[in-house]
């Protein structure tokens, strides 16, 4: 198993559980990130990559894997298209080259690659530290490409999971909340799709795509966004470039957010919708990391005005001119499930109980689920299309360090809190410490800071001040700060908005900071 | 694991102590001192990193001899190095006895108070060192503590009853010293704390000694056990060779025709486990010899390894080919430095014939052997407790099912073995199961080493054919003119005590069984008639209470009641009066018989119950 750019023993605990008793059951775990994290620890081998090289060390790999004859042969002949455009593009990242550029010495990378290759099953999970990159769909295709080329996707015990932050994100894209899919990732550009949709709305829908967040924010600096509905988001947080988001959210005419906090993006908002919280004040349906369906039961009555948020919704719409009557979950649910059949149709409330959920695709009512995905390209005749190799090449991070700017700030999460506070501020855990600038030994020796020293962190688009955290498990030259404490330290004033134009995601693990020391000493304890 | 380290540093005394052990670390992850430029791109840990746990032990053995006790700094560089939670680590070390957490001075004399010694002569001892030393050093209160160059503690039995009364004497440093004396003196105990000073005293021979009929002790005393070439002279590794020709299907059926029973206690055919591991499928498979000798009054198995200790690894090796083991372990007290030398001494040399290693005897078979070194802690002797302590965790023992045949060492089939049993396989081997099932009686066959110690005038180890009787035991030691035999405690602190009249009781399993008493491990200990018994009984409670592991609730709890209310009987402090508290002794102990996990709870009120009820031990008190 490689864990590449996550760190699922802080940030998904609950997974991480599972991947624990796959260790004790002898899995040989790689870890791929910058840091030495919790999980990297438990890591037979981890590779502490250089901040954003993770295309060099895939496309190494993968040119020992072909050189070695590791190769499945088979597989690249009956379900990809490609490879030898592929077989080329890697060519020039021999160990040497990879080295140079991620820091991971050639024989480890060498090891990696032969392993993976070689094993009966293997798994790649990824997760932020592949997707918050200016590159990120590059970075993913990387990985991609590592699967096809040794058949270890669509088979039992192989594949590809990209890690889910939480228990319905997935869930959120079944729904079709993207700005260019529909309910089942169907593309409302498709005309027999739109058609479908639109006989059973009885609306005209638009032939365009709608915009991500990122775009969305250019709009509003360009003034072409004016209004913004926010539904259980907290922009002024977590955007990248904080000041840039900020000024954004404040220009707007008018902000609504329906929320179960008021966060400061709701303190920004003309009107503010309280809502019910959608696990314990709600019914209705999640999915999780493993595509499971699972049904969510009211246990509480939602306190004072919080309202559910179908009511919210419909009653919106009531305003806008359309009668949605009062819709309850199953009869919204069974929408879904006639307008995308193929993923959903199989799934009544009744089997979603009985079964503990089920993992889509599940078309039809004797269908059990589906265990893992891409299984059609290994059948006989392969089903579908065939599979893409996409070549990538490695680009550093957009703003890398320099003199000025010397360190590479990257940022993340830890166990005890969740983004940007709002749902795990509120609460005591006696593991959480104040926010604070993690830095090596090496470099807390070269700026004469220990810990609990205040140093003052600044990008070139802004500036904080934090407490230093010494960490052995930090390289020289690297830096590390959460997103969890915005309220006393806005992390993501430093952090840079340069976006990945395919997934729509700024480059939040890396950005160039200067640290300097304020020669005082932080006020011990947590909060 | 998560591991979480705190900032305490080693000294540079303990890395070396440690690295000596464990080798140099490959890199800052591993625990050495610099990091690389390497270090910042690559770590190995994993299961790599957390197989090596099972050397936790000798490497919290190398801080405590070298600086005379485990720091925080010590313990967190073997947890770097063992990929070891340091607070798993830290259970471990307060598991044992021989550890100290706390600064403690590097010569430290170990005085043994238990029932053997105190029978003869450990209290002056402990007098003379309070006189001239002061009390018996106890860890301090607080940090910081400023320690001075010696100190003295007491100890639960050392295993030298028949040199009581004895001591161990341990000097931390770059060259410790560990030597265990007896008999010895009040002057020469308290010259050892104060001075550095303890005179070499050789053991006395055997009582037997120069008795060409034995067949366990025949070598002791008379063979020097580190020569090799002496041991074969006198019949060594022939047994080895004829098994080697028979094959391990032959070697089996004539341990199982033997008859032989287990010799540490429980008296379990031998020859069915051996069927038992060689029957499994998984493997590897392991062999374990248990000389975790700890029963107080029980030091058979000393006097074997010291004096005899290549009829061990032969007898092992044996075990090894029968069972299709490539690797043994044996697992000795941290009490008995001597036997670990000569162990080692013996391994070292036997692997240097061809007698351990890759080619055994020529004949291609691989098995090799380790010792590993307990460090004070009676249970460790439990088959299964022994698994966990070799494997670095504390030495609780474990449930059964599975049986260690199934899943022991590393939960893999294991062969346990006590010391004396093994001791008589290479005459099985040689004259045949059938030769040996005619010595002794038709259940107890073979001759039995047993421990006689306490008032009698020639202490040691006697090995008789089985069916002499408990009087015939005691004759042969000798009980001095006048002195009537007012009690025999029989097999130790988890046996029984019998009345002095009782000599007619056949030392056999099945006579045992009969007189309702066990042979255990082979203890008779006597008692004349000016022994206080009720302090030996008090002694045995504060015992089981001490070696309690704690793991089962009707142990770590039954324990100290049973302890409360004999000190309070004692004392003629009596709640409720003393049927009232009879009845609690009585309750609590067979709470402890039944559900306690393994025989150290099981058997904690046997002794007490049998001074009771067959020394009239209360109305002795209330008299």
């Amino acid at each position: 198993m490689f864990l590449w750019g996550a760190n699922p023993r802080e940030n998904h605990p609950i997974i991480y559980h599972h991947i624990l008793k796959g260790i004790h059951n002898g899995v040989k775990l790689y870890a791929v990130d910058p840091r030495r994290t919790p999980s990297a620890q438990w890591a037979d081998v981890w590779l502490g990559v250089n901040v954003g090289t993770d295309i060099a060390l895939a496309n190494a790999m993968a040119r020992v894997i072909i050189h070695e004859g590791l190769v499945n042969e088979d597989f690249i002949a009956r379900a990809t298209t490609g490879y030898d455009a592929y077989r080329s593009a890697v060519e020039p990242y021999t160990l040497e080259h990879a080295e140079s550029v991620t820091g991971v010495p050639a024989d480890v990378i060498r090891e990696a690659a032969i392993t993976y290759a070689k094993a009966k099953r293997a798994v790649i999970c990824w997760t932020l530290g592949i997707t918050e990159h200016h590159n990120a769909a590059d970075n993913v295709f990387a990985l991609i490409n590592l699967a096809l080329l040794t058949g270890h996707v669509g088979r039992y015990g192989s594949g590809l999971s990209p890690l889910r932050g939480q228990n319905n994100v997935q869930g959120g894209g079944d729904m079709g909340a993207l700005p260019n899919k529909l309910v089942g990732f169907q593309d409302p550009l498709d005309s027999d799709i739109k058609t479908r949709f639109e006989q059973a709305w009885g609306v005209t829908l638009p032939d365009h795509y709608g915009w991500n967040v990122s775009q969305m924010f250019e709009a509003m600096h360009r003034g072409d966004l004016t209004g913004m509905y926010v539904i259980g988001e907290n922009p002024a947080q977590s955007e990248a470039d904080q000041h840039h988001a900020r000024k954004a959210l404040e220009g707007l005419e008018h902000l609504v957010v329906q929320d179960i906090f008021l966060t400061p993006t709701a303190q920004l908002a003309h009107v503010v919708l309280p809502a019910a919280a959608s696990w314990c004040e709600s019914e209705g349906t999640v999915t999780n990391s493993e595509r499971r369906v699972q049904r969510v039961h009211r246990a509480l009555t939602p306190p004072g005005a919080a309202r559910d948020e179908m009511w919210i919704v419909a009653q919106i719409a009531k305003r806008l001119g359309h009668d949605w009557g009062t819709p309850q979950a199953e009869p919204v649910w069974d929408e879904v499930r006639r307008l995308a059949p193929n993923m959903f149709g199989g799934m009544s409330y009744r089997r979603l109980e009985e079964l503990n959920g089920i993992q889509w695709p599940c078309p039809d009512e004797s269908d059990p689920g589906a265990l893992f995905l891409h299984g059609r390209l290994w059948a006989e005749p392969r089903g579908g299309k065939p599979a893409p190799f996409t070549p990538v090449e490695y680009e550093p991070p957009v703003e890398m360090p320099d003199a000025d700017y010397p360190f590479q700030l990257t940022t993340g999460r830890r166990l005890d809190s969740y983004n940007t506070g709002v749902q795990s501020g509120g609460y005591a855990s006696p593991l959480r410490r104040r926010e604070a600038l993690d830095l090596a030994p090496e470099d807390a020796a070269r700026l004469g800071v220990a810990d609990g020293d205040m140093v003052r962190i600044t990008s070139r688009r802004g500036s904080v001040e934090a407490p230093v955290h010494v960490e052995p498990n930090m390289r020289a030259g690297v830096v590390f700060m959460t997103l969890h404490n915005q309220d006393d330290v806005r992390v993501n004033v430093l952090t840079i908005d340069a976006t990945d134009p395919k997934s729509g995601t700024a480059e939040f693990k890396a950005c160039a900071v200067r640290v300097e020391p304020l020669g005082q000493t932080a006020v011990a304890g947590g909060h | 694991m998560d591991l979480h380290f705190s900032d305490a540093k080693p000294t540079a005394e303990e890395r070396r102590a440690v690295d000596a052990v464990l080798g140099a670390p490959a890199s800052a992850w591993d625990g050495a001192e610099q990091r690389s430029a390497r270090d910042g791109h690559v770590a190995f840990a994993g299961h790599a990193a957390r197989a090596q746990r099972h050397l936790l032990l000798p490497a919290l053995h190398a801080l405590q001899s070298a600086v005379g006790w485990i720091s925080e700094g010590g313990l967190t560089h073997v947890c770097t190095r063992l990929a070891v939670p340091p607070a798993e680590a830290w259970g471990v070390v307060t598991f044992y006895g021989l550890f100290s957490t706390t600064p403690r001075p590097g010569r430290v004399l170990h005085v043994c108070d238990d029932i053997a010694c105190r029978a003869r002569g450990a209290k002056p001892i402990m007098e003379a060192l309070e006189q001239a030393v002061g009390p018996a050093h106890e860890a301090p209160d607080g940090d910081a503590v400023q320690v001075g160059d010696a100190a003295w503690v007491r100890t639960p039995c050392l295993g030298l009853c028949d040199h009581a009364p004895a001591a161990l004497f341990t000097v931390a440093g770059d060259a410790p010293v560990e030597r265990s004396v007896g008999p010895i003196a009040p002057d020469d105990a308290v010259q050892a704390v104060t001075q550095g000073h303890l005179p070499e005293q050789p053991r006395r021979p055997h009582p037997q000694d120069g008795d060409a009929s034995l067949r366990l002790l025949r070598r002791v005393g008379s063979v020097d056990p580190t020569d090799l070439a002496a041991y074969e002279a006198t019949g060594g590794y022939q047994a080895l060779r004829r098994a080697l020709e028979l094959g391990p299907d032959a070697v089996i059926r004539e341990v199982v025709a033997s008859g032989l029973k287990g010799r540490g206690g429980a008296a379990f055919p031998t020859g069915r486990k051996w069927e038992a591991v060689a029957g499994q499928a998984a493997r590897p498979r392991y062999v374990i010899c248990n000389a975790d000798e700890s029963e107080p009054g029980t030091f058979k198995d000393r006097v074997l390894l010291e004096g005899d200790p290549f009829a061990i690894i032969e007898s092992m090796t044996i075990a090894a080919f029968a069972v299709g083991a490539a690797h043994g372990y044996v697992y000795v007290r941290g009490e008995y430095p001597l036997a670990i030398a000569r162990l080692e001494e013996a391994i070292e040399r036997a692997r240097t014939a061809g007698w351990l290693g890759g080619d055994v005897g020529g004949k291609g078979m691989h098995f090799d052997v380790e010792v590993r070194k307990g460090a004070g802690a009676y249970i460790c002797g439990e088959e299964t407790a022994v698994f966990n302590s070799i494997e670095g965790f504390r030495g609780e023992p474990r449930n059964k099912p599975p049986f260690p045949v199934e899943a022991g060492l590393f939960r893999k089939p294991t062969l346990v073995n006590n010391v004396e049993t093994l001791a008589n396989i290479p005459s099985i081997v040689l004259d045949g199961g059938a030769a040996f099932a005619k010595i002794g009686t038709e259940e107890s066959t073979g001759t039995k080493l047993f421990c006689l110690c306490g008032a009698v005038e020639r202490p040691g180890v006697y090995e008789v054919p089985f069916g002499a009787t408990l009087g015939e035991l005691i004759d042969l030691a000798g009980v001095p003119a006048g002195a009537g035999v007012k009690a025999v405690l029989l097999g130790g602190a988890a046996g029984m005590f019998v009345k002095g009249d009782e000599r007619d009781i056949a030392l056999t399993f099945e006579g045992a069984r009969a007189a309702g008493v066990t042979l255990g491990s082979g203890v008779i200990m006597v008692f004349d008639e000016r022994a206080d018994l009720v302090d030996t009984v008090l002694r045995i409670a504060e015992f089981f209470r001490d070696e309690s592991c704690g793991q089962c609730v009707p142990c770590r709890v039954g324990t100290v009641r049973q302890e409360e209310a004999l000190h309070r009987i004692a004392a003629r402090r009596t709640l409720g009066g003393l049927q009232s508290e009879l009845h609690l002794l009585e309750d609590v102990g067979a709470a402890m018989k039944d559900a306690s996990i393994c025989g150290l709870g099981q058997t904690a009120y046997s002794a007490v119950e049998s001074a009771i009820k067959r020394l009239g031990l209360l109305q002795e008190i209330s008299r």
